[in-house]
């Protein structure tokens, strides 16, 4: 990603999020068009049926619900604590990790199935060596 | 076909060893499972070297250089936590397959401390923190709160498995700790990946662990008094479901173990007497009552609030003090809990001794993921 020096604005954090410095951001998957099992991020083979070469690009929602989670008090250095870990099924299929924010982190505040919408923003401040800044994509609960 | 045999087993007591070298800790419990068996390392016609930390640099050459340098062929393998019992498969399977009588696996690890697992390197930016958790402790904390989803399961009950493992240590001289750690201290202690507090991780430890594996015509010769039967050797990987690529499924991947485990032992869930599982978490062992069997889905809440699964219950589990409190050296716990079960088929196993045990069964992961599964007999 580095290798263009002349980009300024903001990078995706992963490489299927889309449109990072548009006005309209969204996540993309892929679909079997032989067994409909959705998956994100590269591939050209179905790890559910094996089909080759069915697979084609999806515009994932933008909205989900909550499956699992943990609260994580510890982690690696220099990564700010606690937050929510999410697991997310999105409504239309796939199903992604992420922060839940916009929740007091306490297991009180956080029930299975809740709606959450997916948004984006800076990747929370965080820059790659050459100083680019990223967007990224985050949970909170439904508006 | 034939039966495989263990003839000799052991470990080493777990550990931290930073002055010893990987292979020396590997050779240190290879002598001790081949003085167990009253073999040499000349009776062995090959080697099943399983180690993760170091996968690429021969470790199992490096122990017969310090055990004797026979010129058996050596197969290192890797296979994340399953790393171990896949090595003593490995053997299993040549035996099985005629091709040996008599071989060493040996499983050995040396570990750092501190979390594992981590939030997809690659280019760009860490993710971290950023894209919700990668470390083991949060992984399986969500793991463990999909039980809770659709069972229920409370943090306290989660938390009394490692009241009971903890227990179980305390009469295990092998085990990293001996320490009773009540239910309050389990829950109060510091939350790393809620509900996983400190004490309900692994023990980040240096161990190892080996086995003579034989054939029934090598058994005979050498006597069958202590030799422990193989009944079943399976080994599995994780089968699509819907959200493993996010959330890897420990599930899926022990119940199809865990069937073909009883089918070729023509065994039960109900006839097992000890089961040595994988408990690299608190939340992690509740969800295997239910993979492997011992207790319907659902039920797992109630085996450990029911001391069903504590010893002197119905089937023990972890009497070794298992990964909480005995330790966790990736490659050294899938043989690790061979000798632990066949310590107590054998009736060896002292103050933890699980009285009258004939069929034992382990099981180990490694997430990515493998699972695999032994179910041991006695034969005296």
């Amino acid at each position: 990603m580095s290798e263009n020096a002349e980009v300024v604005g903001p990078l995706p954090v992963v490489d299927w999020l889309k449109g990072a410095g548009s006005d309209d951001p969204y996540l993309e998957g892929l679909k079997c068009a032989a067994c409909s099992a959705v998956f994100i991020g590269e591939r050209s083979t179905c790890a559910k049926c094996g089909a080759r070469d069915k697979l084609d690009t999806v515009r994932l929602g933008s909205t989900g619900k909550l499956y699992s989670f943990s609260i994580v008090y510890r982690s690696f250095p220099g990564i700010e604590v606690p937050y929510i870990s999410a697991i997310v099924d999105l409504d239309g299929g796939g199903t992604i990790k992420g922060n839940l924010i916009n929740v007091e982190p306490d297991p009180a505040n956080i029930e299975f199935d809740m709606p959450v919408d997916v948004v984006f923003a800076d990747a929370l401040g965080r820059k790659d060596r050459d100083g680019n800044s990223y967007i990224s994509y985050f949970f909170q609960p439904a508006a | 076909m034939g039966d495989v045999y263990i003839m000799g087993v052991d470990m080493i007591k777990f550990g931290r060893f930073p002055e010893k070298t990987v292979p020396q800790l590997g050779a240190q419990a290879a002598h001790m499972a081949l003085d167990d068996a009253g073999l040499t390392i000349q009776d062995m016609q090959a080697l099943y070297c399983g180690n993760l930390g170091q996968a690429n640099a021969m470790v199992g050459q490096r122990i017969l250089q310090e055990i004797g340098q026979t010129g058996i062929g050596v197969v290192n393998c890797a296979n994340a936590c399953a790393t171990g019992a896949t090595a003593f498969r490995e053997g299993w399977m040549a035996i099985k397959a005629g091709v040996f009588d008599c071989v060493l696996a040996v499983g050995v690890e040396q570990m750092g401390r501190g979390l594992l697992g981590g939030g997809g390197g690659g280019p760009g930016i860490p993710k971290e923190g950023l894209l919700g958790s990668g470390t083991m402790p949060a992984v399986f904390a969500e793991a463990g709160m999909e039980h809770a989803r659709n069972h229920g399961t409370t943090f306290e009950q989660f938390a009394k498995v490692s009241v009971k493992n903890h227990h179980h240590s305390t009469l295990n001289p092998k085990a990293m700790y001996q320490i009773e750690t009540p239910l309050e201290t389990v829950m109060n202690a510091e939350m790393i990946s809620y509900p996983n507090t400190k004490l309900m991780c692994s023990v980040n430890v240096d161990g190892a662990a080996a086995a003579v594996l034989v054939s029934e015509k090598k058994a005979r010769e050498l006597g069958m008094h202590r030799a422990v039967k193989v009944r079943a050797s399976v080994l599995t990987s994780d089968p699509f479901s819907d959200r493993d690529l996010t959330m890897p499924d420990v599930n899926a991947v022990t119940r199809i173990a865990a069937k073909q485990a009883y089918e070729m032992a023509g065994i039960g869930p109900e006839d097992v007497n000890l089961v040595e599982l994988h408990d690299c978490f608190a939340t992690a062992e509740i969800l295997h009552y239910e993979n492997l069997g011992l207790c319907k889905d659902g039920e797992a809440g109630r085996m450990i609030d029911s001391g069903e699964v504590a010893l002197g219950g119905r089937v023990p589990v972890n009497v070794s003090g298992g990964l909480l409190s005995k330790g966790h050296p990736l490659g050294a716990t899938g043989i690790a809990n061979i000798y632990e079960v066949s310590t107590h088929l054998r009736g060896e196993a002292d103050k933890r001794q699980v009285d009258g045990a004939r069929l034992g069964m382990t099981h180990v992961i490694g997430l990515g993921s493998a699972c695999a599964i032994h179910i041991l007999e006695k034969v005296a």
